[in-house]
């Protein structure tokens, strides 16, 4: 928004992410993804006539879990309203959800901004969370002018989480959405798989003049099922809503689609006044308690949580903030790296395990890759056992930091484990010095000339020299050990005229 | 607390209920006469007591998270006016 | 004595030394339903092929040595409970060829026990309604003048039963729906403490208002009904807790010494003079067997009702929703889009009375008038569960009228749906705090009778059942079958 500099943008966000619960929160039917079309849509789920709601315990107690973990307060008593509606996917023509008293109230959550010693935190606000049940889907092509519709996701558990509009920028809405979807994850009460739609993320968008304190008209933005795209649409709408009020019009309350193709967002239709919900208390279903006792224990059930493990990575290991970061995004990945550290100590015993190094190969080589294919770390082809034996073979000098990765590219191809690769390719590192010897005097025979100029002054031959050696030993020569053996051959540059 | 013509309509629209124009003074003479109860609830008794959702004194019980219902759908779907493929079929939606 | 005048303890002893078989029995009410509900109209669904069917493996049970208190007698059930296979049409065009792919939980009770269902029963449509007028399936009669609606909403249970065409039928009461019938029909009807039996598959009204319950000719044998389908659901959140006692087991209790509580404000000029003078004579007839009578204080009958007129209608109106033509039920023909499909698909699908109340009820929900309307409705409704509260700290048992009058003609109230709804003033207080409450037949005023309203704190059904018994073994009223539908020995 540097161009933009009379503007700031009001950034809200309201996540639905799905809970891994396995039956349905008011049905004992199935939640498993993918199945055929009303297959797991029970009577219940149909809102046929006559049938009633009744609240699986587990989804009570996974959004419990997301209030103790944002530090909320977990409401002992809460309560269900109807929302009231039409639409195909909505079976009862109302839906099961939390108006007057929600589960969780309040709460916040820590992000970090940048990287470095530029790296700033900032807490987001959480005004509440509450439970709900999802809608079915509809399909709008196949069927000659009407539309299909699924109701397999009907009744599946949600918890919506409203932020307070404390972000005022994209950047700060995907680090507020990933921490989320990080938490949420840790917690392991959803999958965050964001292409089936478990973990979906509504921006609320407005822009003011800077230092303004009243709020402009906010838009919704809906329909963004990733980082990127939820980056891209909260970007296009702010600047689309300051050009729009500098040639003079007005901001519409709407709901407005992302579309990932154009770039832009478009209006879906107008937020009119006369969404008119009839909250009202659902009279099938009572008061939700919670023993104290039995928070208690949920309480001392959490487990470790990115913040918690992000500073652990710190202390513990030595990890800078950023690669602690990095490491702790996804739960996925905290998991991946503690297990190839995990690994690597078990098999060099006799030494403490080189935490820095698996960082190091985590956040750089097997992040690389996977940024390029667009897999995920637990689909990654070379698992946290195997970079593990790699970084043995580090560790163990039987391969150059660039000999290794030679090796992982071959390993991520599939070729095989670390070890075989070495074998079949020969790769093991030449580490003693009495062979390394042998090469650099081959060398500085064959180019006494060049002894010559760098002993007069010339320093910048040292490279030469390390690269015809290393070339010499087919690249496999200890570098260390190299520079060593070739410094006390040459002896220092220019010292002898 | 008497609807208007307008409220009515605004009402129907809500419920999904068709009113014909015909039909609106009618509707609205019935629905006034049933409203005039309500004038009974401006009782200031009523100020200083909590509503009651419920004659029962019980809290919600909780079901545990175990899959009961297996998939019964050519039975459910047996009525259905219009279904093709398992889906229910509606004319159709258009988003935007 | 003719079989269809015999009450369950007589039929259950007839069918259990063999006197008769169940496919016997159920032949002879079929035989009476074929006979007269060509005038009465009180079912709209027959049964007969899955009804004998039934009736035979009832017979094998008993043959077996069983002999559960219902098992193979014939009954038959309002058209609001789900019966699987069995079209239940609520009354309503909006059902009126929707056949339930499953049991309500009351229904699943009644199999297990035997029990053989003869049909559905007719009832104002979604139970909305007084007189069983509002029924897309036309008006019931009342056994004992034809000229009379036999009251509603279970207003084919109430007529089913008085005419005897079945020993007892099942029934749902929202604002009065079972006792208002009971009381108009002649019969004995108890509808429970709110969560007494589950509303799993009995199709919603008013959610925290409905209570499925009984009627039959007596108390003992409201008594057995009531026993086999009342318990705790898990399939119903608002299902009670408390254990069922046997109810037949408490009816002999005596009378003596139990206060009986009359509220002042119920006897007014509102109140027709025949009915006030058979409910004096009811209660003298209490007082002889040592019951004490006390007057009570139950103010705010048109506090309750104003309360009634706008949370049933609101609670009914989301309800009501799920009819939308999309998944079952009644859809327009060839909708033209999504918006057609469901306003010509209500619209033609309900009737005037269901429309009146879903219009109601949106309005007062609506943005900017629930604290006026629902919200103040929910709070006089805690003010009349206090008034009963109170008054239970005096008395033991609440008697009464049922309603202001006797059955009214057919088509009295068709042009002022608003005087009908004040037939409901001594039954809804009733709903609203959840209390059981029973009608009992005390008399007549000219061909139609007149029914007396007992009502009990919550849970105390045995109490009631036990009250009305001790009446019923004193009197005669509940033994009465319309001239019409007597016949010789069967």
């Amino acid at each position: 928004m540097s161009a933009h500099s009379r503007w700031e943008a009001v950034i809200g966000l309201e996540i639905h992410a799905q809970l891994a619960t396995k039956s349905k929160i008011f049905s004992g039917a199935a939640t498993t993804f993918g199945a055929e079309p009303n297959a797991q849509a029970c009577a219940v789920d149909l809102g046929l006539p006559g049938v009633l709601p009744v609240l699986n315990a587990e989804a009570v107690h996974m959004a419990a879990l997301f209030g103790l973990a944002i530090d909320a307060e977990v409401a002992l008593e809460s309560t269900f309203d109807r929302k009231n509606y039409f639409y195909p996917d909505l079976p009862k023509g109302y839906q099961i959800s939390q108006l007057a008293q929600p589960i969780v109230n309040g709460g916040q959550v820590v992000i970090t901004l940048g990287e470095g010693e530029t790296a700033e935190q900032k807490t987001v606000r959480v005004t509440r969370a509450h439970l709900e049940e999802d809608a079915g889907k509809s399909l709008h092509e196949d069927f000659a002018g009407m539309t299909g519709i699924d109701l397999n996701r009907a009744g599946t558990p949600l918890i919506e989480i409203v932020s307070e509009p404390d972000m005022s920028s994209a950047a700060e809405a995907v680090a507020y959405a990933r921490k989320v979807h990080a938490i949420v994850q840790y917690l392991g009460i959803c999958d965050g798989n964001m292409q089936e739609g478990s973990f979906r993320v509504d921006a609320n968008v407005s822009v003011r003049p800077k230092g303004q304190t009243s709020l402009g008209t906010r838009t919704e933005v809906k329909n963004v099922n990733s980082f990127r795209f939820l980056e891209r649409a909260i970007l296009f709408e702010i600047e689309r809503q300051i050009e729009l009020i500098e040639d003079g019009g007005t901001v519409q309350q709407q709901t407005r689609l992302y579309d990932p193709d154009k770039d832009e967002t478009r209006m879906m239709r107008t937020k009119e006044a006369a969404d008119d919900y009839r909250y009202f208390p659902d009279p099938d279903l009572l008061p939700v308690v919670i023993e104290p006792a039995t928070l208690a224990i949920w309480r001392d059930s959490l487990p470790e949580l990115p913040d918690a493990k992000a500073r652990r990575y710190q202390s513990e290991y030595g990890l800078t903030p950023y690669d602690a970061a990095v490491l702790t995004s996804s739960k996925e990945t905290a998991v991946y790296f503690e297990q190839t550290l995990g690994a690597l100590a078990d098999r060099l015993p006799d030494q403490v395990a080189d935490a820095k190094l698996c960082a190091n190969w985590v956040t750089g080589a097997i992040a690389a890759q996977l940024n390029k294919t667009g897999l995920a770390i637990g689909d990654s082809p070379v698992t946290a056992s195997s970079l593990a034996q790699l970084l043995v073979r580090i560790v163990d000098n039987t391969l150059s930091n660039k000999l290794a990765r030679e090796v992982f590219e071959a390993m991520w191809a599939g070729e095989g484990e670390a070890d075989a690769i070495i074998d079949a390719r020969g790769l093991k590192q030449i580490t003693d010095s009495s062979a390394i010897e042998a090469l650099v005097d081959a060398i500085l025979a064959k180019n006494p000339d060049k002894v010559a100029e760098y002993r007069s002054g010339k320093d910048k031959l040292f490279g030469f020299f390390v690269g015809q050696a290393m070339k010499a030993a087919g690249g496999k020569a200890n570098p260390q050990q190299l520079n060593e053996i070739l410094q006390a051959r040459l002896g220092p540059p220019g010292d002898q005229a | 607390m008497s609807l208007n013509s307008t409220q009515l309509k605004h009402v129907a629209h809500l419920s999904r209920i068709a009113v014909d124009e015909a039909q609106i003074p009618a509707m609205l003479q019935d629905l006034n006469a049933i409203l005039a109860f309500a004038e009974q609830l401006q009782d200031p008794r009523l100020d200083h007591l909590a509503p009651m959702a419920h004659p029962l004194d019980q809290t919600q019980p909780l079901r545990p998270d175990v899959v009961t219902e297996v998939n019964d759908r050519g039975r459910l779907q047996a009525g259905a006016p219009a279904v093709e493929q398992g889906l229910f079929l509606v004319p159709q939606v258009i988003e935007s | 004595m003719s079989l269809y005048k015999q009450s369950l303890a007589e039929l259950r002893a007839g069918l259990d030394t063999r006197e008769f078989s169940a496919r016997e029995l159920t032949e002879a009410f079929l035989a009476r339903m074929g006979t007269h509900d060509g005038v009465l109209n009180s079912f709209i669904s027959r049964t007969p092929e899955a009804a004998l069917l039934a009736a035979d493996q009832a017979d094998v049970r008993i043959a077996a040595g069983e002999n559960a208190p219902l098992l193979g007698i014939p009954y038959a059930h309002k058209d609001i409970f789900c019966t699987q296979g069995v079209r239940t049409t609520c009354g309503s065009k909006m059902l009126g060829e929707w056949v339930a792919p499953y049991d309500a939980t009351v229904h699943q009770r009644l199999n297990a026990a035997g029990a053989v269902m003869l049909g559905k029963t007719n009832m104002d449509e979604f139970a909305m309604g007084s007189s069983n007028e509002n029924s897309a399936f036309g008006a019931v009669r009342n056994p004992w003048d034809h000229t009379a609606v036999p009251g509603g909403s279970s207003g084919g249970s109430a007529a089913a039963v008085a005419a005897r065409l079945v020993p007892w039928a099942t029934g749902t009461d929202t604002g009065g729906s079972i006792r208002q019938p009971a009381a108009y029909c002649g019969v004995t009807g108890i509808k429970p403490t709110y969560g007494r039996v589950s509303r799993y598959g009995m199709i919603a009204y008013a959610s925290s208002l409905d209570q499925g319950g009984v009627l039959a000719a007596s108390a003992a044998d409201c008594a057995i009904g009531l026993q086999v389908i009342a318990g705790h659901d898990p399939r119903d959140s608002t299902s009670a807790a408390q254990p069922v006692p046997d109810y037949s087991a408490y009816l002999n209790q005596p009378l003596a010494g139990v206060r009986i509580g009359v509220p002042r404000q119920w006897f007014t000029a509102g109140l027709d003079a025949t009915v006030a003078a058979r409910i004096e004579d009811a209660l003298r007839v209490f007082e002889q067997q040592g019951a004490i009578r006390v007057d009570i204080d139950l103010p705010d009958a048109e506090l309750a009702l104003a309360a009634y007129y706008l949370i049933a209608p609101a609670e009914a109106s989301s309800n009501l929703s799920r009819f939308d033509g999309v998944r079952f039920g009644y859809r327009c023909a060839e909708p033209r889009d999504l918006m057609d499909l469901y306003e010509r698909s209500r619209s033609e699908g309900f009737g005037a009375e269901v429309k009146r109340r879903i219009l109601i009820g949106t309005y007062a929900l609506s943005a900017g008038y629930y604290d006026a309307f629902y919200g103040r409705a929910q709070r006089a409704r805690r003010q009349v569960a206090e008034n009963f509260a109170a008054a239970f700290a005096q008395c033991d048992v609440i008697a009464g009228p049922v309603a202001p009058t006797v059955a009214f003609d057919l088509g009295a109230h068709a042009s002022d749906p608003a005087t009908m709804y004040l037939e409901d003033i001594y039954t809804i207080p009733v709903n609203l705090a959840g209390l059981p409450g029973m009608s009992i037949p005390v008399g007549f005023s000219g061909l139609r009778p007149v029914g007396m309203q007992l009502i009990g704190a919550p849970f105390t059904e045995a109490r009631l059942l036990a009250t009305a018994h001790q009446y019923q073994q004193q009197t005669d009223w509940h033994l009465r079958v319309p001239a019409a539908y007597e016949e010789g020995s069967l």
